[in-house]
């Protein structure tokens, strides 16, 4: 095949990549992607093609993308030379281009630039757009699987990205906690009643990893349904919900299912409406391990319904429904004819619906089933006749009603013109009748006549061991058998050789009058045959039914050794055991544990605290993006610690704290209640105002019409007021923000919030940190500033730290959650430093905290005296204080 | 997840390869060619392969294999569903998914395997974003593009991407609006010989063309919506309103879709609109056999069957058709051994007859079983089922659309079946018996009710051993 790209070389392509024109390049660049979506090696190119990475022709950019993600690994110093670029793009206001950059960078699979991968994770984890967030999510598995170490820290985001509460983001993280973390249960908690309530919005793809992991959760939270005596209250979830005391449920008392267990039971149900057949499949195997018994038929129609699908999807189903048939045969049995093979199905398909359809067979149904069975016997597909006769032998076995028709069916085919039926049929005979050898000796006889018309060895060499075993019953047919054998013993096959020596030993034993010289002669022939395995056979027979001097006390036992009464063999599914693996896995399929998969536990006996999965509802908080700007280079990166934030741009938080304070409660309010919180965002309704944000929510059963804050202000504080809300309805709730110039005092700001008909006055308090904004400078700087504000404008402190604040991350922690400060990169190890300025008057204030073991000395400047020995205050409470 | 997709042309040339991790030498697919070829066919190869290091998960589709590549634990469906779902964007984007064409847009084909996945897990599958991030190639574009060198890559995230509703973008506008939906029922039937039906069932489907502005949310009710038993939706329709109410309620993808598939398995509720008289049989001697089909209406709901086909598969013997059809043409492959008449439009007067002899390759014994027949038809402006959209309500627009619903009935997998022994005729154990086994040394000797003995001088008994009664080993009755 003469294609364009083959006759390129590579110094066409290196010059057109290096020309002005955009269009060759791009033309260029998309021959390179033929080339290695043939496989081909376009590795020399890589240093004109990284050149292109910055391009403005967005197309041309992502063939680059595609380019580098290919060969960075095997070029990792050229591919070093494109890490700037993303860096840039990360910081982009574009969120696709954000997105895209943070897929590539992580991508990239060059160790050296781990830290820069983790930090760009970690700042794409708080990014405003899901759409970043969910590829930081993605990102999580690529840095896990390039350098393990990270593990740590990558929790530290899973966590965080658990808590998000867009449904685009579910999925991902999820999948990223199953490849990271899959035992740290205990993130999940907290979030298990939130995955449940989004399922259904979450893109089918997530639906599939959250289901299987709640699958897991499932089983080690919940105790097990599966009891006599449960009861199945729907309602026992409301009952869980209004008061508290009914859920200690009493030990005597029946069992009951946690309402949690219910609600996922409950929302994964309309997902078996699927489309998309993995989604039905996850539903299935959820239910299969997790619902009551007497629930699990609903999940039949739908897997029957799967049966529709493709090909390959019917071959996965079908395995899964083998297994569930085999433990629960009422399930599929009304739609048994859904398992009747056509001529069209491919193999796999026709034996996988035969194992089934033995499976559902019982007493009722077999007649129908042996009639199905009877026209499979007639396959032009020889391979699939021969399985449906081990099938007719599996039915025959399993239901004693019908072993003798199967028997006397089968013993029918063996004058099939087809060679594999006839020796299938004689393999399975055998073992039939090893069950119930006495009545069918003449079944055996009908097989010694038809001896001579089989040529398949392993059916020849059953009815030998047949004539051996059962000698007792055929005495006239078995020693002319052997007569026969003795004849074409030369030109018979090793396996059928071993069972005419065996039949010769044991005729030999009951009826050596006539076999005596048979046996002699096949025992010779047998000592001299090239099979070492007939050889060894044929001496060891001899020794042990010819007794002389050499041969020991085993000769005696011979007759007991030989004529032994063998168990018969059981006949029974291959999917037999196939349930030690959870359904719909790769490892179920496989019948063997494949790499990663996780382990279903057992219930536990006693359920663990149901509590832990109680959340406080609190207002979702979308933390602002926080750019980066890397002033360093690239090898400084390496020191760079979470959450010490390297120099931020002013006005971004640190840390928005998640409470929120009372206003007004709805017991004072008429049913109307208010919450405020303090949002560290820097007002847009004035600079020098602080922002607020407030939940007003409706608990009465009417409408409250006309919500807002009256003109007249009794302090004397400049408040910008939110917009009036109309209509609030019952039960619902609004969040508005609005703006409070406190004039940096901790002064309260009273005013009234008034509906259509009350006035209500409620007050604002402000905590000393809510009034300041944090702003970022270098360390100079600040040792600079500081040396400005000292005397009487500094305030300072020593306490005695508790240990487990000694951390540089928890002092970090503690100073920025009590007031809104900047961290400044420290180049001392004892020593934190943090800025920012008073929200009114723009006054700096600096706090440095020094360690010096076990004491540390907290110092303050600030011009704002008053506030700064407040901040003092607090600081000093937050340090000393021990707990988050 | 996925770590790597290889497209393999059913020919076994490896044509496109695609790593979303680390790069997989393409030696891994040697384990795929060997099952290739141990399953001669390739429906038979089966759809997950281990090898030492990895798990190969693959679909045979358009006579392409798209072979993945997965490393760890992940649920087969997973991956297949994922497979299917590339090879109709593919089908989507281009018309039609086959090598050439694939080929052909290799780089569109990259550009959407980029999207579609990240680092092995799905990203964007809904074909209405995808467009938006990569737009599909026509002839117009690419020359604009050639002399512009503006490109087919969206530069901004689909606003579906981020909203609850992925599949449909924002900012549709049309000046007519239109919504059309097309119900498709497909009989599945099994008959036998006396037409009665053994095994039926429909499976509908409502395929939908919305080309509606802005974002509507569209209500359709049914006038018989219990007839629904088992019903699988595409995600924009809301759960919660089916189960209580029974509508479907939606805010449509923008152009054409799926809304939902149906089953109906109740067997009287499936109305066989056909009837086939048919006589097939091979004579004993002569190397000859005698073929007599007729074609006649049965339920019809007074609408006309068109686009009539029976198609039948030979027994491998036959050689050649000598026939005369009354209407339509008919054509035997003598290779395939596919009997195919093309009737048409059926025209219930005059029913159609196909008539002749069979010649049978010399010496060869007589098939053992008789061919089935295959029927295909079609019905314009029914659905067998009965099933009758009511109404289509638009809220939170404000224009009137179009509106139209269409109805369609074919034949699915529509198998008359005919009996196995039409010279032998039924008897009790004959479904065990080979008619001419050469063999077989008790043939001559097995006719019912005559015990003989076997060269070997013991009782054959050729009754006497259905205990369990006649009932399970009597006659085929449904083949």
């Amino acid at each position: 095949m003469l294609s364009p790209w083959f006759l390129c070389r590579n110094e066409d392509l290196k010059e057109m990549l290096e020309s002005n024109k955009e269009s060759l390049k791009l033309e260029a660049m998309k021959r390179i992607v033929g080339l290695i979506a043939k496989g081909k090696n376009a590795s020399e190119l890589f240093p004109a093609v990284v050149k292109n990475v910055a391009s403005k022709n967005i197309e041309l950019k992502k063939l680059v993308y595609v380019y580098l993600v290919r060969y960075a690994e095997e070029q990792q110093d050229l591919a070093l030379l494109s890490i700037s670029t993303f860096q840039r793009a990360l910081k982009d206001p574009n969120q696709l281009i954000r997105a895209s950059a943070l897929r590539v960078l992580s991508s990239i699979r060059v160790p050296i630039i781990v830290p820069i991968m983790m930090l760009a994770i970690k700042e794409a984890a708080t990014d405003l757009s899901p759409y970043v967030r969910k590829t930081a999510a993605h990102a999580i598995q690529k840095l896990y699987s390039l350098d393990p170490d990270q593990k740590e820290h990558l929790i530290e985001v899973i966590e965080k990205l658990l808590k998000d509460k867009s449904t685009l983001v579910a999925g991902s993280v999820v999948m990223a906690f199953e490849e990271v973390c899959p035992d740290r249960i205990d993130l999940i908690h907290k979030n298990y009643r939130k995955l449940c309530n989004l399922l259904v919005d979450v893109e089918e793809w997530g639906q599939v990893v959250i289901i299987h992991m709640l699958t897991r959760y499932a089983r080690t939270q919940f105790v097990s349904p599966w009891r006599e005596d449960a009861v199945f209250d729907e309602n026992s979830a409301k009952a869980f919900y209004d008061s508290e005391e009914e859920r200690r449920v009493d030990q005597s008392k029946p069992y009951i299912m946690d309402p949690d267990h219910r609600l996922l039971l409950r929302n994964t149900k309309p997902l078996l409406q699927s489309r998309n057949t993995a989604v039905v499949m996850a539903v299935s195997q959820l239910y299969w391990h997790l619902a009551p018994k007497h629930e699990l038929s609903i999940i039949t129609k739908s897997l029957v319904r799967l049966l529709r699908s493709h090909r390959e999807v019917q071959y996965i189903v079908l395995q899964n429904i083998a297994t569930m048939s085999i433990q629960r045969k009422g399930m599929f049995e009304p739609f048994m004819k859904s398992f009747y093979v056509r001529s069209t199905d491919a193999t796999h398909i026709k034996t996988l619906k035969l194992e089934i359809l033995t499976n559902l067979a019982n007493e009722a149904n077999i007649s129908t089933i042996l009639r199905e069975f009877q026209t499979y016997v007639k396959s032009q597909d020889k391979a699939f006749a021969a399985a449906t006769i081990q099938a007719i032998g599996c039915c025959a076995t399993n239901i004693s009603e019908v072993t003798d028709t199967c028997l006397n069916g089968l013993v029918l085919l063996l004058s099939n013109r087809d060679e594999t039926v006839v020796a299938e049929s004689v393999v399975v005979i055998k073992k039939l009748l090893q069950t119930q050898p006495s009545q069918h000796s003449d079944i055996i006889k009908h097989m010694a006549k038809l001896f001579d018309n089989i040529t398949v060895p392993m059916a020849r060499a059953s009815i030998l061991w047949l004539m051996g075993e059962y000698c007792e019953h055929v005495p006239k047919i078995a020693p002319d058998v052997l007569r026969k054998m003795a004849k074409t013993f030369t030109d018979e096959e090793d396996i059928v050789k071993l069972q005419i020596v065996n039949l010769a030993a044991k005729l030999y034993l009951t009826n050596s009058k006539q076999t005596k010289l048979l046996t002699q002669y096949i025992l010779n022939l047998g000592k001299y045959d090239q099979n070492y395995d007939i050889r060894d056979r044929t001496r060891f027979i001899r020794q042990l039914i010819v007794p002389n001097e050499k041969s020991g006390a085993l000769s005696k036992y011979a007759r007991r050794i030989l004529m032994a009464p063998k168990p018969a063999p059981v006949l029974q599914s291959a999917f037999k055991d196939r349930d030690r693996f959870q359904l719909g896995t790769l490892s179920h399929t496989l019948n063997s544990q494949a790499s990663g998969y996780l382990e279903l536990s057992d219930w536990p006996a006693v359920a663990p605290d149901q509590s832990v999965r109680n959340v406080e509802v609190v207002e979702p908080v979308r933390l602002p993006c926080i750019y980066l700007v890397f002033k360093d280079n690239v090898k400084n990166f390496d020191a760079v610690s979470w959450p010490v934030c390297v120099s931020l741009q002013a006005s971004s938080p640190v840390f928005v704290p998640e409470t929120s304070h009372e206003l007004l409660h709805r017991m004072t309010g008429k049913g109307l209640s208010a919450q405020y919180r303090f949002t560290r965002q820097p007002c847009i309704y004035g600079n020098s105002m602080v922002s607020l944000q407030l939940t007003l929510s409706n608990s009465t059963d009417q409408a409250l019409e006309n919500i807002h804050i009256s003109e007249k202000s009794s302090t004397g504080q400049n408040i910008h007021r939110f917009n009036a809300i109309e209509r609030l309805e019952p039960q619902a709730s609004v969040t508005v923000s609005m703006g409070v110039d406190f004039n940096d005092s901790t002064q309260a700001a009273n005013f009234q919030l008034c509906t259509k008909e009350d006035e209500f006055s409620v007050s604002i308090q402000p905590a000393v940190g809510e009034l300041l904004l944090p702003i970022t400078m270098s360390e100079a700087d600040f040792t600079k500033e500081q040396g400005k504000l000292v005397g009487m404008n500094e305030s300072s402190a020593t306490i005695t730290m508790t240990p487990e604040n000694v951390s540089s991350q928890s002092v970090n922690r503690k100073v920025v959650s009590v007031a809104n400060l900047g961290v400044i990169p420290s180049g001392q190890e004892n020593i934190y430093r943090f800025s920012g300025k008073t929200v009114s008057s723009g006054s700096l204030v600096l706090v440095s905290v020094v360690l010096k073991d076990p004491d540390a000395v907290i110092t303050i400047n600030t011009e704002k005296t008053v506030m700064g020995s407040m901040l003092l205050r607090q600081v000093k409470t937050a340090l000393t204080n021990s707990g988050p | 997840m996925i770590h790597s997709l290889f497209l393999i042309s059913n020919a076994g040339d490896l044509f496109l390869e695609k790593h979303w991790k680390s790069v997989i030498s393409r030696s891994v697919c040697d384990y795929f060619f060997e099952a290739r070829e141990k399953a001669v066919e390739p429906d038979n190869v089966p759809p997950v392969i281990r090898t030492p290091h990895h798990y190969l998960i693959n679909i045979y589709r358009e006579k392409i294999f798209f072979v993945s590549v997965i490393q760890t634990e992940v649920p087969p469906l997973f991956v297949i569903e994922f497979l299917h779902r590339v090879a109709e964007t593919f089908q989507d984007y281009f018309g039609e998914c086959s090598e050439t064409t694939i080929k052909d847009n290799v780089v569109i084909v990259y550009e959407l395997l980029e999207e579609m996945l990240d680092n092995g897990f799905p990203l964007a599958t809904e074909s209405n974003i995808l467009k938006e991030l990569i737009r599909p190639p026509t002839i117009l574009r690419s020359m604009v593009n050639t002399i512009t060198g503006s490109s087919n890559v969206g530069e901004t995230l689909p606003t579906g991407q981020l909203s609850t509703i992925p599949w449909r973008r924002a900012g549709v506008k049309y000046t007519n609006n239109e919504a059309y939906f097309d119900v498709v029922e497909e009989i599945d039937a099994i008959l036998d010989k006396s037409g009665t039906t053994v095994f039926a069932e429909i499976q509908g489907v409502i395929d939908a063309c919305v080309k509606l502005s802005g974002m509507p949310d569209l209500t359709l009710s049914f006038m018989n919506p219990r007839l629904l038993d088992d019903v699988s939706f595409h995600p924009c329709v809301r759960y919660k309103r089916w189960e209580s109410e029974r509508v479907i309620a939606f805010i449509p993808p923008d152009g054409n879709f799926q809304l939902m598939s149906y089953h109906i398995s109740a067997q009287n509720l499936v109305a066989i609109p056909v009837y086939v008289k048919q006589n097939i049989s091979f004579f004993e001697t002569g190397s000859s056999g005698r073929l007599d089909i007729t074609v006649g209406p049965k339920q019809t709901m007074g609408k006309t069957l068109e686009c009539l086909v029976v198609t039948v598969h030979m027994p491998k013997v036959v050689l050649s058709a000598n026939l005369s059809a009354t209407q339509g043409t008919y054509n035997y492959d003598p290779v395939t051994k596919i009997l195919v008449w093309d009737i048409g439009k059926l025209n219930p007067q005059k029913l159609p007859n196909l008539k002749g002899s069979l010649s049978l390759q010399s010496g060869a014994p007589k098939p053992e079983e008789n061919p089935s027949l295959n029927i295909d038809l079609k019905i314009q402006q029914l659905a067998i089922s009965g099933l009758k959209v009511n109404r289509l309500d638009v809220y939170g627009e404000k224009y009137k659309p179009f509106k139209g619903v269409k109805y369609v009935t074919k034949a699915g997998k529509f198998q008359f079946h005919s009996p196995y022994w039409t010279i032998y005729g039924p008897r009790r154990v004959a479904a065990w018996q080979p008619p001419s086994s050469a063999r077989s040394p008790s043939r001559r000797l097995s006719a019912p009710g005559t015990p003989h003995l076997s060269p070997l001088g013991v009782e054959v008994s050729g009754e006497e051993p259905l205990p369990l009664g006649g009932a399970v080993w009597e006659e085929p009755d449904h083949h």
